[in-house]
Parts: C-alpha cells; structure tokens; sequence
C-alpha cells in the first residue's frame, strides 16, 4: 500500500528537555491511525512537526513523498494544500462568520474569486458535517461540538488527501464524541483521506482507528489494531484500555 | 551575578534576532505576489477612521491649553501678537507629530498587539499557516502598511485642530479675528517646518504597526500573554517613537536648518 507519510528517527527537545526521543511511524493512504499516549509525551508536537509548525531537531519527515524538513517556505505551503489539521481547541477566526472562515483558504490559498464556487464550496462542506444551517453565525455563537465539526468543514473545504486530528473529541460530551467519531469515518469514506488522530479518548481511537501507536517518553512503544493492543499482556499498555 | 549579565546578554541577543527575522519577514511578504488590498482598505478604515475621535480632541486641546498657557508669559513682554506663530511653529514642527503619534501608539499598537496575540494564544496563526495562508502578509504587512498611511493623516489632522484650538484659546481673553490670526500661523510656517516633521511621522506609523505585530506575534501561550502583548506593544512603541524624534531633531538640525 501507498505510504502518505512516513517518519524516521524524529526527535525534538524544548529548552535542552528532549520530547520526542525517536519517532518512527508510517501512514499508508486511506488508512486512519490513532497515536495515543499519556499528556505531554509529544503526540501534539508529533503532528506539528508533520505541517511545520515545528522543526525537528533531527530526522526526516516524507510527506507525499517530499521530505519537509528540506523545503522552503513555498514549497512547504504548496505541501499544505494537500494536508488538513483540526485542532485541539478547533481555533476558529473569531472575528469571521462561518462563512467567512470556510472562504478564508478558498479565496487565500487555493484563489478562488468566482463567489458562486465559493458558496457552492462552502455548502457541501457544511452539509458534510451536517452544519449547514449555521453558515451566517458567529463561532461565538456555536456549541464546543458544533465548532469541531465547522473546524472540520475548513479543513475539509481544500479536499486534503491526509487530515491531522489533534484531539478531535477532546473537551465534548459522550453523546458528541461519538458523533465526531463517526463523522471521522465518513469523511473518509466522502473524502478517502488518510488521518493521523491524537487522542486520550479510547472509544474514538475504537471507532476510527484502523492501528493504534502508542507513545511513552518520546517513543513509539506499541502499535496495532484496537484488538491487539488491548489483549496486551504489558500492563503499561493495558492501563490505557482500562 | 557574572551569569545573570550573560543570561541578559543572551536574552538580549536573542530579541535582537527575533525583531531583524520579522523585519525580513514582513518587507519579504510586503513585495510578494497575493497582496491583501481588501485587508490593506479595511486595515486603514480601522486605523484612520476609528482614531479620528481621540485625535482631533486631543489635537485641539493641545492648541488651546498651548495658547492658554504661552499668553500670560507673552503678554508679559508685549509680545501676544506672537501667539499664533508660537503656537503653530511648536505644534506643526514637534508637538502634534510626537504627542499625537503616542496617542496612536496607545490606541493603535494595544488594539493590534491583543488582536494578534489573541489569535496567536488560540491557534488561529498556526491554522492559517497549516492551511497554506501567509498569516505574516495578511495580518502584519497590511497593519504597519495601514499605520504608515493612517498616522500622518492622523497627525495632519491633529495639526489642523490645534490651530483651531489656538484661535479659541486666544479668543477667550483677547480679540482676535479668524483671518489675522491663521494668516499670523501661516506665515511664520516655512516648508522646512513641515516637510520634516511629516516624514517623522512615517516612521513612527511603521513602529506603532511593526512593534505591536511583533509583540502579538511573539505571544506566548496563555491568556496573560495577551496582556503582556498589548501592554509591551504601547510601551515599546511609546518608547521608540521618542528615541525616533530625537534621532530626527538632531538630523533636521544639521540638514535642514544647517545648525
């Protein structure tokens, strides 16, 4: 199968603190991977190094097959276009309409002019994410559940081929997580995107997880499916399926 | 203690190297292709238009407190005919550009430094980084842009109001017409006063935009680094735009006036 992304040895320190001690993982294209770990073992910080936000001290990242560690700053940005992030705290323009912020990469990144695609654009997004009704609200106006999926519809509106989740059901209730769960798996079905999920959430890493990494100290300690893992006779592996 | 200063130094080093990277940065972005236009317009309506209040009030007390203040001496000597000159050559030459562009710096730099922090605290940058934006060219470039614009129309303005201001103050005890007293104004004006005096005002509209952009985009994380931003942004500005006035006193002075 097609690898998407593919990371070897990817290790970072902040302040001379090392957080990640050697990565190692490999996405394959339509495949969903969980990284799942304790708080402050790097799971976030993986990700960011993936869109570059950071910059790894040392190792490579290949994504789609171009190493961003080695690209310049248009290179890079070219690379976004085909790579979507959601994140944690779903970090909507607050001074935007919903419309607004789903025109944002239309008319900024992919320059778009034509209004009509662009409201086309913004529609199917919305109704992916069964929100459509909310185009004209302020993100002040919409619930914790509500603004992850109009994150999601942002993301989705460039049609990436791999989607970043960091966090993605992180501050919800039960009821709401599971509905962003499932909505993971349909956009990959909608969309056949790859995705990387961070995630403390267990019963979403369940639901759309294909393979489960997990994370300790920097490292990747783990991998397989949901099945595999919490069979495990490790008792550091279990306690997250507890 | 031996420690602490290479602490500083470095601390200080490093800030050096934060500032010149931003610079590269936004004059970069300033000439790439994909210009904000719409943004540079709206920028400069929030800037202009929303300062216009403060500015024109301050611009008049500052002729009618200098009129008020400056009679009674001037008087003393015989000499309140002189008033409108005074009041116009130190108002058109030194205190309209300073006094109003701290006032901007107040308002303008607080307002950007919060906003930029506040979506750097809440990821809003870095989800227009990943999605492939330049966050630098449409957030940054078209506020200093629209400050180096705004502020000396700002100043113009102020100017203009203090005249005014003048003429009232000098009103209030004497008796002097409209037409003697701008014509007084006007003509101990040479271009000389102006001209200088104009062009400081470019650069303190850069530092106003540039220190408060600098300072949201350095936030760190955390709702009190909001704060911190807008508060260091109207200080540091504050405090750059006094050391640009005497860098440009002394320049005027040799170049202009040949002192």
């Amino acid at each position: 199968m097609e690898t998407v992304i593919e990371i070897k040895d990817l290790k970072i320190a902040f302040n001379g603190k090392p957080v990640l001690t050697g990565i190692n993982l490999t996405l394959c294209r339509g495949e969903n991977l969980a990284i799942i770990g304790r708080s402050g073992e790097g799971k976030s910080v993986t990700i960011e190094c993936i869109v570059g936000l950071l910059t790894p001290d040392e190792g490579t990242i290949t994504v789609l097959g171009k190493d961003i560690t080695n690209l310049d700053s248009d290179e890079l940005k070219e690379l976004l276009l085909h790579t979507g992030f959601l994140f944690q705290q779903s970090a909507l323009y607050d001074s935007m309409t919903v419309r607004e912020n789903l025109a944002f990469p239309l008319i900024r990144v992919l320059k778009i002019s034509d209004e009509a695609e662009i409201e086309k654009r913004s529609v199917e997004a919305l109704e992916a994410v069964g929100l459509a009704a909310a185009i004209d609200k302020m993100p002040s106006d919409l619930s914790g559940g509500q603004r992850k999926r109009m994150a999601l519809a942002r993301t989705l509106i460039v049609n990436p081929e791999i989607i970043l989740y960091d966090e993605p059901t992180t501050g919800l209730d039960a009821i709401t997580s599971k509905e962003i769960s499932a909505l993971i798996m349909d956009i990959r079905k909608k969309y056949k995107s790859s995705s990387i999920i961070i995630t403390h959430d267990m019963s979403c890493a369940k639901i759309t997880a294909d393979r489960i990494l997990i994370i300790n100290e920097g490292k990747i300690i783990a991998g397989g499916t949901y099945k595999e893992l919490e069979n495990s006779s490790d008792p550091f592996i279990a306690s997250f399926f507890k | 203690m031996k420690q602490g200063i290479i602490l500083r130094g470095k601390k200080i080093l490093e800030s050096i190297g934060d500032y010149t990277e931003f610079f590269k940065s936004v004059i970069t972005n300033t000439f790439r292709r994909g210009f904000e236009w719409n943004e540079l317009i709206r920028q400069c309506y929030l800037v202009g238009v929303r300062s216009i209040n403060i500015v024109l009030v301050t611009g008049f007390v500052l002729g009618f407190v200098l009129t008020l203040q400056s009679q009674p001496t001037l008087k003393a000597f015989g000499a309140e005919g002189f008033v409108p000159n005074m009041v116009a050559v130190s108002i058109i030459r030194e205190i309209g550009p300073v006094i109003i562009s701290l006032i901007c710096a107040g308002k303008i730099a607080s307002g950007i430094g919060a906003e930029i922090g506040s979506m750097k605290v809440t990821e809003q940058i870095a989800a227009m980084d990943v999605s492939g934006a330049n966050s630098i060219q449409y957030l940054a470039v078209t506020r200093i842009l629209a400050c180096i614009f705004m502020v000396p129309l700002l100043v113009l303005f102020a100017d203009a109001m203090s005249l005014l201001g003048g003429y009232v103050g000098t009103n209030i005890s004497g008796n002097m017409t409209a037409v003697l007293y701008f014509n007084k104004s006007f003509s101990s004006l040479l271009f000389s006063d102006f001209f200088p005096s104009l062009i400081k005002t470019f650069f303190f509209g850069f530092i106003i935009g540039f220190v408060a952009c600098f300072k949201g985009f350095h936030a760190n994380r955390g709702t009190e680094s909001v704060g911190i931003a807008a508060n260091s942004a109207v200080v540091s500005a504050s405090f750059w735009i006094i050391l640009i006035d005497a860098l440009a006193v002394q320049l005027t002075s040799i170049f202009v006036y040949n002192q």
